[in-house]
């Protein structure tokens, strides 16, 4: 890459910033300059020297558009008036607006009435935060709490929260590997690619029954080498919204228990989901009662409505506090090269909306709507393809799944027909998000799927 | 320590011998936020922290700037705000406005698109970001950083996947710049390789090279196709001028060549914790500068996904602002000013008290830090004895200073001399 340079020294000066032509050479005798850079506009009069004509970079191609956030784009550009926008995962009201939340205006009001300072927070970010987020999802009563054994770091939402985890795995497990549902979130394959932690897929969604392929799940799980970190998602899973039982989970902290895996619950959106901030917590309360050592990675990304704001948490639940303080201590070793430490705005706004009695309550409520919203637009939706559609297909996946997104089982061309003729933009696994969904385009809604079900495919 | 209750060994016990974590040791504290640490547990009533890099008042005090608080008030009290995801290159507003103030509003690479900018968390992240990038597209994985430099450097660049080397930079005999040392070890450089340089205000050393110097180094690194990357973390902060303290930079972009430069609003806007910068990099054309935007994206989508607004929505907010933005070079100006004075002010005092040593590298040097020539048993001294605390490296914060502390920090400093050599 790095061709042969020939240094040469312009003795050129210019009237005005001229650009250098590209392939240009310029020979002549080099003009000793007396400094010109203290003088105004003296930066239109420099002594050059040509350096590589070919960019370092040459080489570099174009990235592929990310594929969630590439529906929007895709979105904003149709002029169609009928366009409904059901890909990337932010709730949006019934009027299909974004929401910030009361009780994030009220705190943002009182930390700017307070006129706290901004100085660095520590690696581990903000106390009050890390006492708050391990309590939400814990349980404040909680054993691990109580005993002092959960390593708590304020981390980049969900996604720095995983990729701390991640870089903590490569570097402390090199030889285990992670896995992952498939489906799952795109960017988890991403993030253990990063991280240089080998990872494999257990199945997961089952698309005869667009379920859950429970059966498929724990044999892959047990297939795994011991000592594997399994990803699960701690509800509401994203992309499918299928997430298993109280007695499915059981079964699956038994064959991770027997394989000696470590759990690695993903949890972004507690709360979000039923309404209920302790039973969306379910699943990982379980698996500290039955006394694993985990993972946790939170995210107050929907659940707060703080999505632009990047906070989240990563806790690992160790047996002993002792080595909650080992693992905490190089959890911060792995923050410090990427960032240093993390933002103060969108901590400071949680520890005031779960640390007060009052903005916690008001934070309950608002999100019982939210999720309240949401399931009522699955059951409108469910209403309409059960009415429309005459062939007898069970639609009541739509009511069983939980969360923001729905895969539909709809497959790569019908979706693509979804957009095509319908402008419903979505992506290309089927996923929708009900976020994007109002009560009043469900009709539509259930048009297009019956028709791209039945007539693509 | 360990609980009452026996614990049953968790499921995986078996496997890993009573904890998954059992391999897991405990980290050293960090060597420089442990100064605080430490400097906070000491009760003694003249206890001086001149450790971390925080501007401090003259009463001691954290200081946000009224410019930041005022555009902090527009933002929380716009009802349309909403805190949707940003992009992951971050507020396109902010990324535009950054690369202005850095590069200087009429560049000719802005003008020609040949920038690619996006908005990472402070000087850290731009470093991290752009040393990923490095690891990943650029043919030569070397990086040549300043002996000394910041303790963090070499850690961001090596989990970035780069490998490190050094450069000569500061001579301990005359607490100056070792220029002969420098030209020789990136002369020895192999072709291509990266070097990080830090654009003003060099921490920890607050030495600098002349523009003459500069022009040297550019000469120099250009014959070579030496790959500049800027850290930029004190921009208007070192002298008070924003245009003076981007020279270096400036000049390294007006010869067409290709850079990149980390920037930082911790210090010169005061919003350290919000965690605001940008990273960019300057292209041969605005064909390679969209490609490599790319796959920047490529980066940040597995680390953070996207960065955080608020800091970047205050930056921007002042940045476009007239009256905003010139009330802002006043608050800058004042910091820098107070820094200059502070400087003025010890030296002024150890020439009173007849300290023996030259000095005159302490208004010599420049930005928040100066480097004492002091070694690690007369600091360990000055901890012990005077309650100063500072790195052992000899590295005092001249923003954590006062009128008031000069004289103590004098008393200290002659005695280390006088009494330990």
């Amino acid at each position: 890459m790095a061709s042969a340079l020939a240094s040469v020294a312009l003795s050129t000066t210019f009237a005005r910033a001229v650009p250098l032509p590209e392939n240009s050479m310029r020979i002549g005798a080099e003009k000793k300059h007396d400094n010109p850079l203290f003088k105004g506009k003296a930066f239109r009069r420099v002594s050059m020297a040509v350096s590589v004509n070919v960019s370092r970079f040459e080489g570099v191609t174009m990235a592929p558009p990310d594929p969630i956030l590439g529906v929007s784009e895709a979105f904003r550009a149709d002029t169609n008036d009928l366009k409904l926008n059901l890909g990337v995962g932010a709730y949006r009201t019934e009027e299909l607006q974004p929401y910030v939340l009361n009780v994030v205006k009220k705190a943002e009001k009182l930390m700017l009435e307070r006129g706290e300072n901004k100085e660095y927070l520590p690696i581990e970010g903000l106390a009050a935060f890390n006492k708050v987020t391990a309590e939400l999802l814990f349980g404040a009563d909680n054993s691990v709490i109580q005993e002092g054994r959960v390593a708590t770091i304020q981390g980049l939402s969900g996604t720095g929260s995983l990729r701390l985890a991640a870089a903590f795995i490569h570097r402390y497990f090199p030889d285990a590997k992670a896995l992952i549902s498939s489906p799952t979130w795109g960017n988890h394959k991403n993030i253990f690619n990063d991280a240089r932690v080998p990872w494999s897929e257990y199945r997961y969604y089952d698309p005869r029954t667009v379920g859950l392929d429970f059966d498929g799940m724990v044999a892959d799980i047990k297939a795994a080498p011991d000592g594997s970190f399994v990803l699960l998602h701690g509800c509401a899973h994203n992309p499918t919204g299928i997430d298993p039982t109280p007695e499915q989970w059981e079964k699956i902290a038994d064959v991770i228990q027997e394989k000696n895996h470590i759990p690695f619950f993903d949890v972004a959106y507690q709360g979000f989901a039923s309404g209920s901030l302790d039973a969306d917590a379910y699943s990982v309360r379980l698996f500290v009662r039955r006394g694993f050592e985990l993972l946790v990675a939170q995210s107050y990304s929907k659940n707060l409505g703080l999505y632009a704001e990047r906070i989240g948490a990563i806790n690992v639940v160790c047996s002993s506090s002792d080595a909650g303080t080992r693992v905490k201590s190089q959890l911060k070793r792995l923050a410090r090269p990427m960032y240093s430490n993390p933002p103060v705005h969108g901590a400071r706004i949680v520890a005031n909306v779960v640390g007060d009695p009052n903005l916690f309550n008001e934070w309950k409520q608002e999100m019982e709507l939210m999720a309240g919203r949401i399931k009522n637009v699955r059951q409108r939706l469910y209403e309409n393809l059960s009415e429309k559609d005459k062939s007898g297909k069970d639609w009541s996946f739509v009511l069983k799944q939980i969360g923001m997104f729905s895969y539909t089982g709809l497959h790569k061309a019908q979706s693509d027909h979804m957009t095509d003729k319908w402008h419903i933009y979505m992506t290309k696994d089927g996923r929708i998000s009900l976020a994007g969904l109002s009560l009043s385009k469900c009709e539509y809604l259930a048009d297009a799927i019956i028709d791209s079900f039945h007539n693509v495919d | 320590m360990a609980s009452q209750n026996p614990i049953a060994p968790s499921p995986a016990a078996g496997l890993y011998g009573g904890s998954v974590f059992a391999n897991v040791v405990q980290a050293p504290e960090d060597p420089i936020l442990g100064v605080t640490v430490a400097y906070n547990k000491d009760p003694s009533p003249v206890k001086v922290n001149l450790g971390v890099g925080a501007y401090r008042t003259e009463e001691g005090k954290p200081l946000v700037l009224n410019v930041v608080r005022r555009a902090e008030q527009l933002l929380v009290n716009d009802p349309s705000r909403v805190k949707e995801y940003l992009p992951i290159t971050g507020l396109a507003d902010f990324n535009k406005l950054s690369a202005k103030l850095i590069f200087g509003a009429d560049s000719p690479a802005i003008q020609e698109n040949r920038v690619a900018t996006v908005q990472c968390l402070s000087g850290t992240g731009s470093l991290r970001v752009g040393g990923e990038f490095l690891a990943r597209h650029y043919h030569e994985r070397t990086i040549y950083i300043p002996q000394p430099t910041w303790g963090n450097h070499p850690k961001v660049f090596t989990l970035a996947g780069l490998s490190v080397k050094t450069y000569r930079y500061y001579d301990p005999t005359t607490r100056g710049l070792n220029f002969e040392g420098l030209l020789a070890d990136l002369s020895a450089a192999p072709p291509g390789a990266i070097v990080l340089l830090h654009a003003c205000a060099h921490n920890p050393t607050g030495v600098d090279p002349t523009l003459d110097q500069w022009e040297q180094i550019r000469l120099l690194m250009r014959s070579k196709g030496l790959l500049p990357f800027f850290d930029s973390a004190y921009q208007g902060f070192a002298s008070g001028n924003l245009d003076a303290d981007a020279q270096s930079v400036r000049m390294f972009v007006a010869d067409g060549g290709e850079c990149l430069t980390a920037q930082s609003y911790a210090k010169n806007m005061g919003l350290y914790g919000e965690r605001v910068g940008a990273l960019s990099i300057v292209c041969k054309s605005a064909d390679v500068a969209t490609r490599v935007e790319s796959q920047l994206k490529l980066v940040i989508r597995p680390m953070y996904s996207n960065p955080p607004i608020h800091g970047a929505s205050i930056v921007a907010t002042i940045l476009k602002d007239r009256e905003l933005y010139h009330e802002w070079t006043i608050e800058l100006k004042a910091m820098a000013d107070r820094i200059i004075n502070m400087r003025q002010q010890l030296f002024d005092a150890l020439r009173a008290r007849g300290t023996p040593g030259d000095w005159s590298h302490i208004i010599k040097q420049i930005g928040m830090f100066t480097f004492t020539g002091l070694n690690t048993e007369q600091v360990t001294f000055m901890t012990k004895e005077y309650h100063i605390y500072m790195t052992s490296d000899g590295r005092i914060s001249m923003a954590g200073l006062s009128s008031k502390t000069v004289p103590h920090l004098t008393d200290a400093i002659h005695a280390a001399v006088t009494r330990m050599k």
